[in-house]
């Protein structure tokens, strides 16, 4: 398929480095694109797959290096950015459509150009409807055809599969390949590795904003192209981490946690977890195989297809009210958004969980909620001036203790911590590794989540993988190495299922 | 593939569309036909006149407000505007037509340009910043109306009155006017370019930026668009009443706001139309005249009903959308 042209690569990038606030997201980086290959750009979250993509289109300058464009840019965002409200057709030709003499839009005109357009793309739907009327699939499909028709030799798609169905999925790479055969090339960030070995004939692998590894896809193994995204070497297996967990805490009660075949289509499928009192189990795998969406669906806070929630044997409803009630806390995993009062105090940052219990007749006791705050300054060692400082002014590292404190103010039995030690420094990182192994010595049952390898491995008893919205291994005792984790992630020898179901449709 | 069109299942966008548009054109026709039956006074000619006299004034000022509404803004400032607008116009008739049209239309244009500018240009609040131009075009009024102790009053025979007064078939100018507005606005928002930055602004804001629509510009156009338009009604009320009245206009924002939600425009913005408006300035209008004509009936109970319509509205455009 790729038939190499000798000619000027369409876009080429060398030496760019790109600094935010003093951090580094892209440095010295190389970046060549030849015409008409699919060239498939990996990297985990923060590696700067997203801002060399805005260097690429020009929405960022660059503060050194060379960016050479030979053709027009069309990107594609992970979520639809279209107009939800606005008709297809209008959504396709926005700001370019077709006028009649009168200097007006031609709307006839426009809804016919668009149906014969989407047409060749294997939509049908009514192009004179809302496109929020249509399925996200077809919605993603409109977007790929306005960004191709607005004369295209480039399109980047950045994550164009996460929220698709696998029958949209095909139909998806099927427009790929017609858009390759007509010459366009295609700049595909995915972190779905089958999709990435069916299409891509080049890899680039970022890592902390540095290219580790650009060339043919095909003779990189996959268990390699994992270890680059990751990190390390495979062969590096024997590490000792930076981490601050102790020994493995032994329990042998009945679970405390039940989560049976958790589904939640797309992002997971028939996911299982057990965890028993004291024990730390880990969620292992790439960005976008369903860990987050995991313990979302376990609190209740993600709608489920399917799925059943037991806590101490008991069936939970699946409301995060429920869920809360029945002893389970999540620490989400961005604390600006999801967790953090910026501009209550610590003492206020803490109680709000607990002040349902803390309170009689809507009513809160001052001197009890003083009290419960102390024990966990103290306990989790928060460093503040007085209780009544402003979480904002405290570091991440104290910041997520606070978060940790809300939590355990409401006596769990079962915490899910979701990138628990993310964006904090290293100091603070240990301190709350150690924290998280002490709190599962007193028998709290931990579903650790985090994309930090070693932190995994040092700090969970057991490692659950999860590859493409299911489990994808099992692992405890000896197989808690790097090398089995990774070859569970990339799954080297797996026959897939969700390929052969294909789609009626495109088949060409 | 079959070369037939496959019309997608009616689904809950497309549902509220319809019961968003013909919502309240049903219940216009239907209010029409009980007044009609009931009152017989209601019908006659004169009342129908002077029924889309009184409505022709808010409807310029909520064809306006659509714009802005769609683009998911508010303008709160166009009670004072219209007001201010009046006075101007009371003035400035005792120089000729031009100055006293004119007048009002540019200062009028110009606080809506800069409510316009202060919003895109500084992510300000619409809210917020309207508010602050309220209160400004309401105290330049009393300022220049010696705390509305003056009345410029406009001599009965200029050319600037017959704007206000002048008839076709016994059907007022201002009528005229607003209906060829509306038809120029509804041209607007379907058939041009600048209509769909205006739909795509108040439907996906950040998605519009990114498909390349300028979402500032838009935002100016429709903030200096309704100041503009709130000028020229006033303007045309104070040739209609031959003077700048210093006292209306308070809590009319309020009125095109609903007129404007009632004809089913999204207060959320990204969907609506001018006819709805159209409609909605229609039904308020009749249930008002409704109201007058039952004679023991507190005129107060317009208010009451209209704010019946408007949740009645809100409720059903929420129940639709989920």
């Amino acid at each position: 398929m790729p038939t190499d042209m000798p000619s000027t690569p369409v876009i080429e990038v060398a030496g760019v480095t790109k600094t935010f606030a003093g951090v580094r997201a892209l440095s010295d980086v190389d970046f060549t694109l030849q015409r008409g290959e699919i060239h498939a750009l990996v990297g985990e979250n923060g590696a700067g797959k997203s801002t060399l993509i805005k260097v690429l289109t020009g929405i960022h300058t660059t503060d050194a290096g060379r960016v050479t464009r030979n053709g027009n840019i069309s990107t594609i965002y992970q979520e639809v950015n279209l107009v939800p409200l606005m008709s297809v057709s209008a959504n396709m030709f926005l700001g370019r459509e077709p006028r009649n003499r009168f200097g007006l839009i031609d709307r006839a005109r426009r809804d016919a150009d668009a149906a014969e357009l989407l047409r060749g793309y294997g939509i049908t739907a009514d192009v004179s409807s809302p496109l929020g009327t249509l399925a996200v699939g077809e919605q993603q499909m409109v977007a790929l055809a306005r960004a191709v028709d607005a004369n295209a030799d480039v399109v980047i798609m950045d994550e164009p599969t996460s929220s698709l169905e696998p029958r949209e999925v095909e139909t998806l790479l099927g427009v790929v390949r017609k858009l390759h055969e007509q010459g366009i090339a295609i700049i595909y960030v995915s972190h779905r590795m089958d999709e990435l070995y069916r299409i891509c004939d080049t890899v680039t692998v970022l890592r902390d904003g540095v290219n580790v590894h650009s060339g043919p896809l095909k003779e990189l193994p996959r268990i390699e192209l994992v270890s680059l995204m990751l990190g390390r070497s495979v062969k590096e297996i024997e590490s000792h981490g930076t981490t601050a967990f102790g020994e493995d805490h032994h329990a042998d009660a009945e679970p405390v946690l039940q989560a049976t075949g958790l589904t939640s289509r797309p992002r997971i499928d028939g996911v299982s977890v057990t965890i028993r009192p004291g024990e730390v189990v880990g969620l292992a795998g790439l960005l976008g195989s369903g860990r987050t969406e995991t313990a979302k669906a376990i609190i209740g806070a993600l709608p489920v297809d399917g799925g059943t929630v037991l806590v101490a044997g008991n069936p939970v409803a699946r409301t995060v009210k429920a869920s809360t009630r029945a002893g389970i806390s999540m620490l989400a995993e961005d604390r600006k958004t999801e967790g953090i009062i910026p501009n209550l105090s610590v003492r206020e940052n803490i109680v709000l969980a607990a002040l349902p219990r803390l309170s009689r007749f809507g009513v809160t006791s001052r001197s009890k909620q003083d009290r419960i705050v102390d024990a966990f300054i103290k306990r989790l060692r928060i460093k503040v001036s007085s209780p009544e400082q402003k979480v904002a002014e405290l570091s991440g590292g104290n910041q997520q203790k606070v978060l940790l404190a809300r939590w355990l103010c409401t006596e769990p039995k079962i915490l899910l911590l979701d990138e628990p030690t993310r964006g904090i420094d290293v100091g603070a990182k240990a301190e709350v590794q150690a924290l998280i192994d002490e709190l599962a010595r007193e028998g709290l049952a931990v579903l650790l989540i985090s994309s930090e390898l070693d932190e995994l491995l040092d700090g969970a008893d057991r490692l659950v993988v999860l590859r493409d919205g299911s489990v994808a291994g099992e692992l405890e005792g000896d197989q808690l190495t790097r090398e089995h984790v990774l070859k569970a992630i990339a799954a080297e020898v797996t026959d897939d299922s969700g390929d052969h179901a294909g789609s009626p449709q495109h088949s060409r | 593939m079959t070369a037939t069109l496959t019309k997608t299942t009616p689904t809950m966008a497309a549902r509220t569309k319809v019961l968003q548009r013909q919502g309240a054109a049903v219940a216009l026709v239907l209010v029409v036909a009980v007044s009609w039956l009931v009152f017989p006074r209601f019908g006659s000619l004169d009342n129908l006149r002077d029924l889309a006299l009184q409505g022709s004034f808010l409807a310029v000022i909520a064809i306006g407000m659509t714009f802005v509404i769609i683009t998911g803004g508010i303008d709160l400032s166009v009670g004072s505007v219209y007001a201010l607008g009046g006075v101007l116009a009371a003035w400035g008739a005792q120089y000729g037509f031009l100055v006293a049209l004119l007048l009002p239309l540019v200062v009028c244009g110009l606080i809506g340009l800069i409510n316009g500018l202060l919003i895109a240009r500084t992510n300000m609040a619409p809210f917020i910043v309207t508010l602050a131009s309220l209160l400004f075009a309401r105290g330049l009024l009393l300022v220049i109306t010696d705390e509305g102790a003056t009345t410029y009053k406009i001599a009965s025979d200029s050319a600037f009155v017959e704007l206000g007064r002048g008839t076709v078939f016994g059907f007022g100018y201002p009528i005229f006017i607003a209906a060829a507005l509306a038809l120029v606005g509804g041209m607007l928002l379907n058939r041009t370019n600048f209509g769909q930055n205006v739909f795509a602004t108040g439907g996906a804001e950040q998605s519009a930026v990114l498909l390349g629509v300028p979402v500032a510009k838009t935002k100016v156009l429709v903030y200096t668009m309704s100041g503009t338009l709130a000028g020229l009604a006033g303007a045309l009320t104070a040739a209609y009443l031959q003077s700048g009245v210093t006292v209306i206009g308070v809590g009319l924002e309020l009125d095109a706001i609903a007129v404007v939600v009632i004809g089913g425009t999204l207060l959320t913005g990204g969907m609506g139309t001018v006819l709805g408006t159209v409609i909605g300035v229609g039904l308020i209008k009749v249930i008002q005249n409704v109201i007058n004509q039952i004679g023991t009936l507190d005129s107060n109970y317009q208010s009451v009903v209209s704010g019946v319509f408007l949740l009645i509205v809100v409720v059903l455009q929420r129940i639709l959308r989920r």
